[in-house]
């Protein structure tokens, strides 16, 4: 069991008043899955999603990753948690603009004090894998947009983590790239990564081979994909 | 993460907005260079004091008359006939380690050949010389005789002797003084400024007793055998105050002065004029350096305002990096280590141009300058503490942010 997380809530304190963004989740994820997190705005898929990546700690819960529990870990523990177990891939691609390719990729393992050399081979399997190792040295103005979401799902991968968590991929991209990544980590998921996507919509979530659908903080389908199943 | 791989990071988000980076540091740049220029100009100033107590003679006795009384009015220092050359005799006799020689000083109409000068006029003894540390650049000293008898003899400043003489040789010249002729049988070397500023070639020595009974002198003068001034030298290995209490107490004996009352004299050590001289100049060179580093400040300010502005500007930029595994140190260490490369880049152009802005100075207005290596590390050091000071903030402001909303930031 790669993930087991036991009636996580998350209260927000809003100017007085308190917004239970999650209500008491308990999912449980197997190593080798990919889950679509599915839902309407508000319904507490993001916050799932920041729990998960531990980019945030639950009010109350457990969360356990990989045999560790990490629901009461603070700040640079956490850090570390993100840096060696956690791959990211956002909506916006969030590369830095000024630095080439290659260099995007190589950041995680710079934070994971790995030496120049090392780092720039790493990064550079990690690119060709994503099938961009010929835009190495290009900055990310300088690519397209489906090119510059390999460039962040190299970057996710280049720590190999146990776990890729991707929030709305697809959400700024046409939707013939879209499919591309999509595939890109369909593939990677049949490589054996888990994988686990946050999308509102339903041609993206088909990718995926399990489905959670949240609604008011809770999970109210959990089901395999029929599509896919069929 | 190694300080080398920070310094590249910051390196380039500087070169981003290379204008703003290079406005920024201009705070810097600007109190480094004053800082560098005060204190350049303060020790330039601070070394020609020096110089110039060592060309006085630091341990220097000045003895002058005490004041007098004229229909209640008092006069000051100086005006009173109360020291005579029986006092200096005394000295030389009492007090071992001391040599005294009196001074009667006059000002008078010097001229040779169609030439005239006005000048002053120095009744002394050979002492004089030993005691002033003032060698002759030619020709000879007075001799006991012309001592005894008040030979019409004189040694002149370098200053007289090119006013009257021009490039010719004075020596053995006949010039005359006050209608008096006088035979040139030396001339002083070149002593330069006083401290006060005026200058000390200037003048013409003769025997005092020449100087009091043809030149200058009165006829009570003469049989009282007063003296204007005593300079008294101390031995270079004794304290001058020791000298200055034995001086003191052996002409209130002398002068058969009760134990309460005043002196009849003043008694003015000239090192402690000197250090008094001294300390002012140091003080005026510290204070210059405090108002320079005030713009150091204002720079410091500047850094911490755009580093503000930069960890706003890359709120998205600090989400992302902890997202993939910055820690709290490593988020820290990036924009201190990108505001301190902005001061100390400021620093070393700033000791750049202050290095240049002094040895400008020197050219221009011809004032001595020091720069010392010293100086300019201490200016750098600031300029790093500067930066590190009012980078921190910026920097903890950046660290402490929470990566879901930094993420989210738009």
């Amino acid at each position: 069991m790669l993930i087991r997380a036991r009636e996580l809530v998350k209260v927000y304190r809003m100017g007085g008043g308190e917004v239970r963004a999650l209500d008491g989740v308990s999912v449980d994820i197997n190593e080798g899955e990919f889950v679509a997190v599915m839902g309407p705005s508000g319904s507490g898929k993001s916050t799932f999603m920041n729990l998960l990546g531990c980019l945030d700690r639950p009010t109350s819960g457990e969360y356990v990753l990989g045999g560790k529990r990490v629901s009461d870990l603070a700040g640079d523990e956490l850090a570390l948690v993100r840096n060696r177990r956690i791959g990211f891939v956002f909506q916006q691609f969030n590369l830095l603009a000024r630095i080439p390719a290659v260099e995007n990729v190589e950041l995680p393992l710079v934070y994971a004090g790995i030496g120049k050399k090392e780092r720039v081979r790493k990064a550079l399997a990690m690119l060709s894998k994503v099938g961009l190792q010929d835009r190495a040295d290009h900055q990310p103005a300088q690519l397209s947009g489906g090119q510059q979401q390999r460039v962040a799902i190299a970057r996710a991968l280049v720590t190999e983590p146990a776990l890729i968590l991707a929030d709305e991929p697809t959400g700024a991209l046409d939707s013939r790239t879209g499919v591309e990544v999509m595939a890109l980590l369909q593939e990677l998921n049949r490589q054996g990564m888990t994988v686990v996507l946050v999308t509102h919509e339903h041609d993206v979530a088909r990718f995926a081979r399990r489905i959670l659908g949240f609604r008011d903080g809770r999970v109210v389908q959990d089901e395999h994909n029929q599509a896919l199943a069929a | 993460m190694n300080v080398v791989a920070l310094l590249r990071i910051a390196l380039r988000a500087l070169a981003v907005n290379k204008l703003r980076s290079a406005l920024t540091m201009l705070g810097i740049v600007i109190g480094v260079a004053a800082v560098i220029v005060m204190i350049a100009v303060g020790a330039g100033a601070q070394a020609r004091v020096e110089e110039q107590i060592r060309a006085l003679g630091s341990n220097l006795l000045l003895v002058m008359p005490g004041s007098t009384t004229a229909g209640g009015v008092r006069l000051g220092f100086g005006s009173g006939s109360t020291l005579t050359e029986d006092d200096v005799v005394a000295i030389n006799r009492e007090v071992p380690e001391a040599l005294a020689a009196p001074a009667l000083r006059g000002s008078a109409q010097v001229i040779w050949g169609n030439a005239n000068w006005s000048t002053q006029i120095f009744g002394v003894t050979p002492e004089y010389l030993d005691v002033r540390q003032w060698p002759l650049a030619a020709g000879r000293t007075f001799e006991p005789a012309e001592m005894a008898g008040a030979a019409k003899v004189a040694l002149i400043g370098a200053t007289v002797a090119r006013q009257l003489f021009g490039s010719g040789d004075p020596l053995d010249q006949s010039i005359r003084i006050k209608r008096v002729p006088f035979t040139v049988i030396g001339v002083l070397e070149v002593k330069g400024q006083s401290l006060m500023g005026h200058d000390q070639d200037d003048l013409i020595l003769m025997p005092i007793k020449t100087a009091r009974s043809r030149v200058l002198g009165t006829a009570s003068a003469a049989r009282n055998r007063t003296v204007g001034t005593i300079w008294v030298k101390a031995a270079d290995e004794v304290d001058t105050k020791v000298i200055e209490g034995q001086v003191r107490a052996l002409l209130r004996q002398r002068h058969r002065l009760a134990a309460g009352a005043d002196d009849d004299f003043s008694l003015r050590n000239l090192q402690e004029v000197m250090a008094a001289q001294e300390a002012s100049s140091r003080v005026l060179a510290l204070l210059l350096a405090a108002v320079a580093s005030v713009s150091l400040l204002v720079g410091g300010i500047g850094i911490m305002n755009i580093m503000l502005v930069s960890v706003t500007e890359r709120t998205r930029e600090i989400g992302l990096r902890m997202a993939v595994g910055a820690r709290t140190r490593d988020i820290l260490g990036q924009f201190l280590v990108e505001a301190v490369t902005l001061s100390l880049i400021g620093g070393l152009v700033g000791v750049a141009l202050g290095t240049g802005a002094s040895v400008a100075i020197a050219q221009l207005a011809g004032w001595r300058i020091l720069l010392s290596p010293q100086a300019v590390a201490l200016a750098v050091a600031f300029a790093f503490v500067i930066g590190v000071f009012f980078g921190f903030y910026p920097a903890r402001k950046a660290a402490r942010l929470n990566p879901v909303e930094a993420l989210r930031f738009e």
